[in-house]
């Protein structure tokens, strides 16, 4: 590791500054802004308000599985446009948005020790796509019919039909909401990968970047090779439904009537759809490997152990994520000779996970571990991501999937593996990275609240979850009714259940209410209160004013990880730090 | 020094609750007790690499806490270490996987003995149809739907007419005997479930899919959907009855026949086809 951490060998710049773009009104600064920190606060503004949206859902859905019937408004039509709405939100507008979109807009120039991001204007333009995407899945909920309640992943037939909820108008505002998300998502996601290509500093060589930028980057260049998938399975879902083709419909004799359709294939859908949906998986858990793995860092003082390895664990799981989509399938009805190849790619895949949380730990093994509140999150992250993580080793093993597939063992582990676990390393990272933008301190106890109520209550929900799909109980079941094999006990685990979630809830409310409350009556955090190694820290001023280093770009001279080397006076040394002068 | 505490308090909580939970499997009802052990085994392994990681973690937020002068060690890598630990993930996962890929082996091979049953789901109803005299189910297809004709059956095709079609009452099955179920669906995607035998599989409008199981005890056991179906899905409930070969024989006698059904019917239905061609000149 000597030429890593003493590495002398700075190259030179090969092409000099380029003059930035400047904003001259209040309107190009802070609306239609090309600076990238403004488009973050903008996405992640943007994201954690619709993400509100999705956890009122997910409270109404909630009160319909634990209290049937107590709110009356919720028949099975609003039933399943909830979850629609709650799935799709929180997967695609809330976790990919603020990852890639809000932190990755932040954090890579800022970290690479850049000005800007590479493309600015194309990069504004991504963001105001993305909000129209968002205004016109919201505007799902006013139109007639409502939102479509065709389940997130929107199989056909299904979701065309007209017994459908929301088939009028509801699916076609998704549809073409996602394909906005997607062109939006392509032009800032070119920007980011070019940008990591392109616009580091002098001396961050790749393997000298966080880990927290190798996340962003490796999901980034995964969602531009899968979102294309979505994107063609969408337009041709849309052309069924507005122009009556057949790519997905095959003949259908729908409430006794022969329909006009024949030929297609619903299952050509649902492959288009988990080519893309998982790699999305990793899309958002990749961003939140990498930001962990800093955070565990930062906060226990100690370099992140194997870094080495940690890339290319990412890199691996970033392709092997390619080759394992139809183990959403495995009881879709495809050929059953896929099952063998795809439950073993999909087993493989654990291994590089595994390596990660191996290193994870390993990096609070002779820590110096302070319990600040992004660390707190952190070690909430790897409790729920193992847990989640080993139950996908009963989903993925394919024998295993028949019994428990479609039940709410599925609902369970999702939720711990991409929805617990990733939120935690959400709100890990604002805890932590809050004092750049704002240059103060998010409130320590409503934080500590804040994350005790988040993490035991979320597990609290979802562990025993796994038992009811054990059991056999079906997911997206409006109501279970009279069932010979649903014990009343499983009735109570779901009131249980539903309880817990409303508390989970409203300590959300907390951390907003904090978010707002310390803007203003925050501790002054001046510019690296985590005293932290990475570029981002060390900028002239916080928060980082526009082009973000003032006259000279930072050069870089050793990895990020710099923690507590023997013989260094401070326990971190900044990646711009020059080398000791060695002692004759 | 609390959170080392609560840590250890989650796995051995998550311990307990899986042993103490009321909420387990229901009694197998056929062959799939293979699956069963698979999932046994997987939960012993993952179960132990949970609490091992997780107290290993306690341990560590223990151990390593902040204290006043307290320094971390240097340590970038260590290969070793991190080749035992990948080679050990390794076997692990092969242990999960092999029998897994085994049993799955099982699952896909159907028996040449297995006698073949039809399921047919539409919004939000199923119905069945078992082979007649000749053994063989006749040609299907959404196109020749009419009401007469609810499960589509080809008018034309001979071995269609023996076939038994069983409507708005339980499938039987005979308990020991082998049986391919046929999956056909009319209109969306369905999944036709049932608890107590482990296996499900997607039944989508256009193929059929198919699984196989061995009834291995009586009794009668409910049919759920088991995939979206609009808002009808929670009510797609039915009925299937293992039965002995004594008693399954009489109730097989009771079905009636697609010719039976059509008979009344078929007159009216050619003289339709008639018009309806009539009008295509």
């Amino acid at each position: 590791m000597v030429d890593v951490t003493h590495g002398v060998a700075v190259p030179v710049a090969e092409v000099g500054d380029v003059e930035l773009y400047h904003p001259r009104s209040w309107v190009t600064k802070y609306v239609f802004s090309q600076d990238a920190k403004v488009i973050a606060i903008q996405y992640s503004l943007t994201a954690l308000s619709i993400g509100l949206v999705a956890l009122v859902l997910s409270w109404l859905m909630r009160m319909q599985l634990g209290f049937p019937g107590l709110l009356s408004f919720i028949n099975a039509d609003r039933y399943y446009q909830f979850v629609t709405m709650h799935g799709m939100i929180m997967v695609i507008y809330l976790l990919t948005a603020l990852f890639l979109g809000g932190f990755g807009n932040y954090l890579i120039p800022l970290m690479l020790g850049a000005r800007d991001m590479v493309f600015p204007y194309v990069n504004m333009l991504s963001y105001w796509i993305y909000l129209l995407a968002v205004l016109v899945l919201v505007a799902g909920f006013f139109v007639p019919g409502g939102p479509t309640g065709a389940g997130w992943t929107l199989y056909p037939p299904q979701a065309i039909l007209a017994n459908t909820p929301g088939q009028q108008w509801g699916i076609i505002l998704m549809l073409v909401s996602l394909m906005l998300f997607i062109i939006g998502f392509t032009m800032g996601g070119l920007n980011y990968v070019v940008t990591v290509l392109q616009g580091r500093a002098r001396g961050m060589t790749m393997m000298r970047m966080p880990l927290t930028v190798w996340g962003i980057f490796t999901a980034t260049v995964m969602a531009l090779l899968a979102f294309p998938a979505l994107f063609v399975g969408s337009v041709m879902m849309l052309l069924d439904r507005v122009l009556g083709t057949s790519f997905f419909m095959p003949s259908i004799v729908l409430m006794g009537e022969q329909l006009k359709y024949g030929g297609g294939s619903p299952i050509l859908f649902q492959h288009l759809f988990w080519f893309f949906g998982h790699p999305e998986v990793y899309i958002v858990a990749l961003p939140a490997f990498g930001i962990v793995s800093d955070l565990i860092s930062t906060h226990a003082r100690k370099n992140i152990f194997g870094y080495r390895m940690m890339v290319w664990a990412i890199v691996a799981i970033g392709a092997l994520s390619f080759v394992v989509w139809a183990h959403h399938m495995y009881v879709s009805g495809m050929n059953p000779g896929f099952g063998f190849f795809f439950a073993t790619t999909t087993l493989i895949i654990a291994i590089p996970t595994a390596i990660k949380v191996y290193n994870w730990v390993l990096t609070l093994w002779r820590g110096d571990i302070h319990f600040t509140v992004p660390m707190l999150f952190a070690l909430g992250f790897i409790v729920t991501f193992v847990n989640g993580g080993l139950t996908g080793l009963f989903l993925g093993n394919v024998v295993v999937d028949v019994p428990l597939s479609r039940t709410m063992f599925v609902v369970a582990h999702f939720h711990m593996v991409m929805g617990i676990a990733p939120i935690m390393v959400i709100f890990g990272a604002i805890y932590h990275w809050y004092p750049k933008l704002t240059g103060r301190m998010l409130d320590d106890t409503l934080g500590k609240l804040h994350f005790w109520v988040t993490f035991v209550g979320a597990y609290a929900i979802f562990f025993p979850m796994h038992y009811l799909g054990l059991l056999g109980v079906p997911r997206r079941y409006y109501e279970m009714g009279e069932t010979a094999f649903v014990p009343p006990s499983a009735h109570t685990l779901n009131e249980f259940i539903t309880i817990a979630a409303l508390i989970v809830g409203a300590a959300q409310l907390a951390f907003v209410f904090n978010l707002f409350w310390s803007l203003r009556h925050g501790r002054p955090s001046g510019g690296n209160p985590w005293r932290a190694t990475t570029l981002e820290w060390q900028t002239p001023e916080t928060p980082p004013t526009h082009g973000n280093w003032g006259k000279e770009l930072p050069v870089v001279y050793r990895w990020a990880y710099d923690y507590s080397v023997p013989g260094a006076a401070e326990d971190f040394l900044p990646q711009n730090q020059p080398p000791m002068p060695r002692t004759p | 020094m609390h959170i080392a505490i609560i840590l250890a308090l989650i796995v051995i909580g998550s311990v307990v609750f899986h042993f103490l939970s009321p909420w387990w499997w229901t009694p197998l009802a056929s062959n799939w007790g293979y699956i069963d052990s698979t999932i046994i085994i997987t939960f012993w392994i993952t179960g132990t690499v949970f609490a091992a990681v997780v107290l290993f973690m306690a341990y560590c937020v223990y151990r390593f806490r902040h204290r006043e002068g307290s320094r971390a060690a240097y340590e970038p890598e260590n290969k070793r270490l991190e080749s035992w630990l990948a080679i050990g993930t390794a076997v692990g996962v092969a242990a999960m996987l092999a029998p897994g890929l085994v049993v799955w082996g099982r699952f896909v091979t159907v028996p040449s003995d297995a006698a073949e049953v039809e399921v047919v789901g539409q919004q939000w109803q199923w119905s069945y149809r078992l082979p007649g005299k000749d053994g063989r189910l006749g040609a299907s297809s959404v196109r020749y739907v009419t009401p007469e004709n609810p499960l589509g059956l080809d008018p034309n095709d001979p071995r269609a007419q023996d076939d038994i079609i069983v409507q708005g009452d339980n499938l039987h099955f005979e308990l020991g005997k082998p049986v391919k179920v046929l999956l056909r669906s009319l209109d969306v995607v369905h999944d036709f479930y049932v608890p107590e035998f482990r296996a499900k599989m997607d039944m989508i409008p256009g193929s059929t899919t198919y699984y196989w199981f061995t009834p291995t005890r009586t009794g009668t056991f409910e049919v759920l959907c088991a995939e979206l179906c609009s808002t009808g899905h929670p009510y797609m409930r039915g009925g299937v009855v293992v039965e002995a070969k004594a008693d399954y024989q009489p109730w097989l006698q009771q079905q009636k026949t697609f010719a039976e059904l059509s008979k009344p019917a078929k007159a009216s239905a050619l003289k339709q086809e008639g018009v309806t061609r009539w009008d295509l000149k």
